[in-house]
C-alpha cells in the first residue's frame, strides 16, 4: 500500500509498522500489551488442507436422501452417564466475568437448541447458565473460583483445565474493570482488583497426582460424570498419553490460535503450536494406547470457523471440536454495526480484541450493565444455533461428498495438503503426490 | 455407630454410603477402620455426620466436605479438606501439602504440623495448626484465617488477598506483598474465638498478625520486580 502512494518508501519486513508501534507503546507505558482473541499471525492451518471428494474409486452419498449422521457420545470410558451431543461442535469454556451473564446465557441457549454442550469458565457456574444449558460442562481450573460440590453435581461433565492454547503454562487474568461486585463475590475477591489466577493447580502436580485428583472428583460425583482434561497444545503426544494414563474420559486439545479473554500478546503469539500440528500427535498417542475411537474421545479447538474446519479436524481423528472466538463473532462481536464505537476505543469492526478492558460495544466481553443489555440472550441464542447448524450442514456436505454416512467416518485418507509444512504437520500427502514429509 | 472396615470394603462403597446420607439419613456416627493411607476417603459428604477415621489417610481426605465433622486419628496426605465448604475436619497427626487448599468455609484443625502450601488459595476456611507450617502457606489466599501456633516456613502469605494470618512462633520469611500488621482488640478477640473453637490452649497475645499490603492488587510498573 505504501508503495502505491509513495513508491520510494520501503517498509521494513523486520520492523514493520505494527512492530514500530509496539516498540513505541512499550517505551511509553513500561508494560507489556494485554489483549483478548487468539494468535493473529498466520500459521499452518486447516486452510492448507483439501478434501478428495469421491469419484470413480469412492462413491458419494446423495445430499437430501442419504443420511450423514452427526451425533457423538462423550465419556464412554468410565462415566456412568456419558453425554450424547447431536452435533460434534461444542461451545468452549469462557468465563462469566470475561463474558457478560447475557452472553453466557445466549451460548447456553444456542447450544441447547441444537443439542450440544456449553462450558463454564474461570469464574464458576451461574444459575442463568445452568438453567439455559441442557448439557453443561463445569471447568475445574487452577484458580477454583466459585468451585463447590453442589455445582459439581449439577454439571453434566467436569473439565479439568491444565492449560489453554492461547497461553499454555499461563494462568487466567481478569483486569479490575471487570471485577464488579457480582464477579468479585463469585470469585471471593475484592472488587476492582487485577485478578491474576494461578497457572498450576494448588493441590496436585504432575500426572501421578492428577490420577488421584480425577479419582477424587469421580468419588465426589459417584462416578457419574465424564471427566475431561483440557491441555494447551505443546508437547501434545506426551501430554495426551499422560492425560489418558491419569484416567481422562475425554481429552480437550486447544491449539495456539485458540482465543482468550486476556493474555499478554507475547504469550498469545509465541507459545504453543498450531492445532493442525497437534491433532496428529494426539491421535497417535491415543492409537498407541488403544483408546482412539475406543473409549477416550478427543475434542479439539483453536481457530475453528467453518464446516470445512470441523470436517478436517474430524478427518484427522478428533471426535468433536470446540469453538470460542467464532461463537462470540456469531453473537455479534466485531459486528460492523458497532464500528463507530469500536473506533472511539481506538479499534475498528473486524479488529476489536480488547476483551480485557470490558468496554465491548457489542455487550459480550463486558460487565457493564448498560453495554451488556445490548445483547438479548434469546436473539443471541438463535444466532448461535443458526451458526452451529450451518457448521454442521457444511461438514455434512463434505462428508457426503467423500461418501461418509457419519461425520466420524471421515479419515486422513480423505485429505491432502497444499503446502509441504501442512503435509508434514497433518501427516497427509502433499496434493498430487504420495509424499508425506517425514514418513515416506 | 456404623463401623466400616476398609480392609474388607472399598473407598467407593464407603463414599457411596456416606453420600446417600444426604438423601436419607440413617446413621450419624461413622467409624472407618484400616484406612491404610487410601485416597479420597470421606470426600464429598453433604450431611451432618460424625466420621472418625482410625489411622492414616492418603490424598484429599474429606475433600469438598459440607457439614460433616471428620476426625483423622493419624496423618493426612496431600490436600486434606481441600475445597471444604463447611463442617470441621480435625487431623490428630501431621498433614501433608496443600491442607485446606481453596476451601470456602468450615474449620480445619491440624494438631501436628502441616507441610508446604497449607491454606493455598483458601477462600474463606479457618485453619488452625497446633504445630508449624511449611513454605508458601496461604499462597494467594483470598479469604479466611490461618492460625499457626508454631513456626511458618518461607514466603508466608505470598500474593495474599484478604486472608488474615496469625503466627505464634518464628516466620522464616514473608512472601510478596505480605506484611506484619498490628494486633488490635478485634484481632485478639477473633483469634481467641478461633483457638477456642479449635480447642487449642494458647494465649492470643503471644501471636503476631500478617496480612496483605494490597500493593499488588492493581498492576503498577514500579512493582514489576514482584510480578
Ligand atoms: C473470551 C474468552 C474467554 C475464555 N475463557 C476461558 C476459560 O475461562 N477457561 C478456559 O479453559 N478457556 C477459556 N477460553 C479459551 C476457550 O475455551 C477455547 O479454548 C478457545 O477459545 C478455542 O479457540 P477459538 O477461540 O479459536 O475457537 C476463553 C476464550 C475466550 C475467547
Amino acid at each position: 500500500m505504501t508503495r502505491d502512494v509513495l513508491p520510494h518508501l520501503r517498509e521494513s519486513a523486520t520492523f514493520d509498522r505494527a512492530v514500530i508501534h509496539e516498540i513505541q507503546r512499550a517505551a511509553e507505558t513500561g508494560i507489556y500489551d494485554i489483549r483478548g482473541w487468539g494468535a493473529k499471525r498466520r500459521v499452518p492451518h486447516f486452510d492448507d488442507l483439501l478434501f478428495l471428494g469421491a469419484s470413480m474409486s469412492r462413491y458419494p452419498l446423495e445430499g437430501y436422501r442419504e443420511k450423514c449422521a452427526t451425533n457423538v457420545v462423550l465419556g464412554t470410558r468410565y462415566a456412568k452417564k456419558p453425554i450424547e451431543i447431536s452435533t460434534p461442535i461444542t461451545i468452549a469454556g469462557m468465563s462469566f466475568g470475561a463474558l457478560s451473564a447475557q452472553a453466557k446465557e445466549a451460548l447456553g441457549r444456542g447450544a441447547s437448541i441444537v443439542g450440544t454442550s456449553t462450558t463454564t469458565g474461570d469464574g464458576g457456574m451461574t444459575p442463568e447458565e445452568r438453567e439455559h444449558s441442557k448439557i453443561l460442562v463445569y471447568q475445574y481450573l487452577p484458580s477454583r473460583y466459585g468451585m463447590n460440590p453442589d455445582d459439581l453435581r449439577k454439571a453434566d461433565a467436569i473439565e479439568v483445565v491444565l492449560g489453554q492454547g492461547a497461553k499454555p503454562g499461563g494462568g487466567g487474568m481478569l483486569l479490575g474493570q471487570k471485577i464488579t461486585e457480582r464477579v468479585a463475590k463469585m470469585r471471593t475477591l475484592p472488587v476492582g482488583v487485577d485478578q491474576r489466577s494461578a497457572c498450576r493447580h494448588p493441590d496436585w502436580t504432575g500426572p501421578d497426582d492428577l490420577a488421584i485428583k480425577i479419582e477424587e472428583l469421580r468419588e465426589i460425583t459417584d462416578w457419574e460424570k465424564p471427566i475431561y482434561v483440557k491441555i494447551g497444545a505443546t508437547r501434545t503426544y506426551y501430554d495426551v498419553k499422560l492425560a489418558v494414563k491419569a484416567g481422562a474420559d475425554v481429552v480437550v486439545l486447544d491449539g495456539m490460535q485458540g482465543g482468550t479473554a486476556a493474555t499478554q500478546e507475547v504469550f498469545i503469539e509465541h507459545v504453543g503450536i498450531p492445532i493442525l500440528a497437534a491433532i496428529p500427535q494426539a491421535v497417535q498417542a491415543l492409537q498407541e494406547m488403544n483408546v482412539h475411537r475406543n473409549g477416550v474421545q478427543l475434542i479439539v479447538s483453536g481457530g475453528i470457523r467453518t464446516g470445512a474446519d470441523v470436517a478436517k479436524a474430524l478427518a484427522l481423528g478428533a471426535d468433536a471440536v470446540a469453538i470460542g472466538t467464532a461463537a462470540l463473532i456469531a453473537l455479534g462481536c466485531n459486528h460492523p454495526r458497532w464500528d463507530a464505537e469500536y473506533r472511539k476505543l481506538g479499534s475498528a469492526a473486524g479488529f476489536y480484541d480488547d476483551y480485557h478492558l470490558g468496554q465491548d460495544p457489542a455487550g459480550i466481553s463486558t460487565q457493564d450493565p448498560e453495554l451488556a443489555k445490548r445483547l438479548d440472550p434469546v436473539v443471541g441464542g438463535r444466532r448461535i444455533a443458526n451458526y452451529l447448524r450451518v457448521l454442521t450442514m457444511e461438514a455434512q456436505i463434505i462428508a457426503r461428498a467423500c461418501g461418509k454416512s457419519h461425520l466420524l467416518n471421515l479419515e486422513p485418507e480423505d485429505l491432502v495438503a497444499l503446502t509441504v509444512e501442512a503435509a508434514a504437520m497433518a501427516r497427509v500427502p502433499l496434493a498430487g503426490t504420495n509424499w508425506i514429509p517425514g514418513e515416506s | 455407630m456404623m463401623k466400616f472396615d476398609l480392609a474388607s470394603h472399598s473407598v467407593r462403597e464407603l463414599n457411596q454410603l456416606l453420600h446417600e446420607q444426604a438423601r436419607q439419613l440413617t446413621e450419624r456416627e461413622w467409624l472407618v477402620l484400616n484406612p491404610g493411607g487410601a485416597h479420597s476417603i470421606a470426600c464429598g459428604i453433604d450431611q451432618e455426620l460424625s466420621v472418625t477415621i482410625d489411622g492414616h489417610c492418603g490424598y484429599y481426605c474429606a475433600g469438598m466436605n459440607k457439614k460433616a465433622h471428620v476426625t483423622i486419628r493419624g496423618n493426612a496426605g496431600v490436600g486434606v479438606a481441600e475445597n471444604m465448604m463447611s463442617g470441621v475436619v480435625r487431623v490428630l497427626g501431621d498433614a501433608s501439602q496443600s491442607a485446606g487448599a481453596t476451601a470456602h468455609g468450615g474449620l480445619l484443625v491440624i494438631e501436628g504440623n502441616a507441610s508446604a502450601r497449607c491454606g493455598i488459595a483458601m477462600k474463606g476456611i479457618d485453619i488452625v495448626v497446633k504445630g508449624s507450617v511449611g513454605h508458601m502457606s496461604a499462597f494467594m489466599g483470598q479469604a479466611g484465617r490461618l492460625v499457626v501456633c508454631g513456626d511458618a516456613g518461607d514466603a508466608l502469605g505470598d500474593s495474599l488477598y484478604e486472608v488474615r494470618i496469625y503466627v505464634r512462633g518464628k516466620v522464616r520469611s514473608l512472601g510478596a506483598d505480605c506484611i506484619e500488621k498490628p494486633m488490635r482488640e478485634e484481632h485478639l478477640k477473633e483469634l481467641r474465638e478461633l483457638l477456642a473453637r479449635a480447642d487449642v490452649d494458647a494465649d492470643p497475645r503471644d501471636f503476631r498478625r500478617y496480612g496483605s499490603a494490597r500493593q499488588l492488587y492493581n498492576f503498577k510498573v514500579d512493582n514489576a520486580a514482584a510480578y
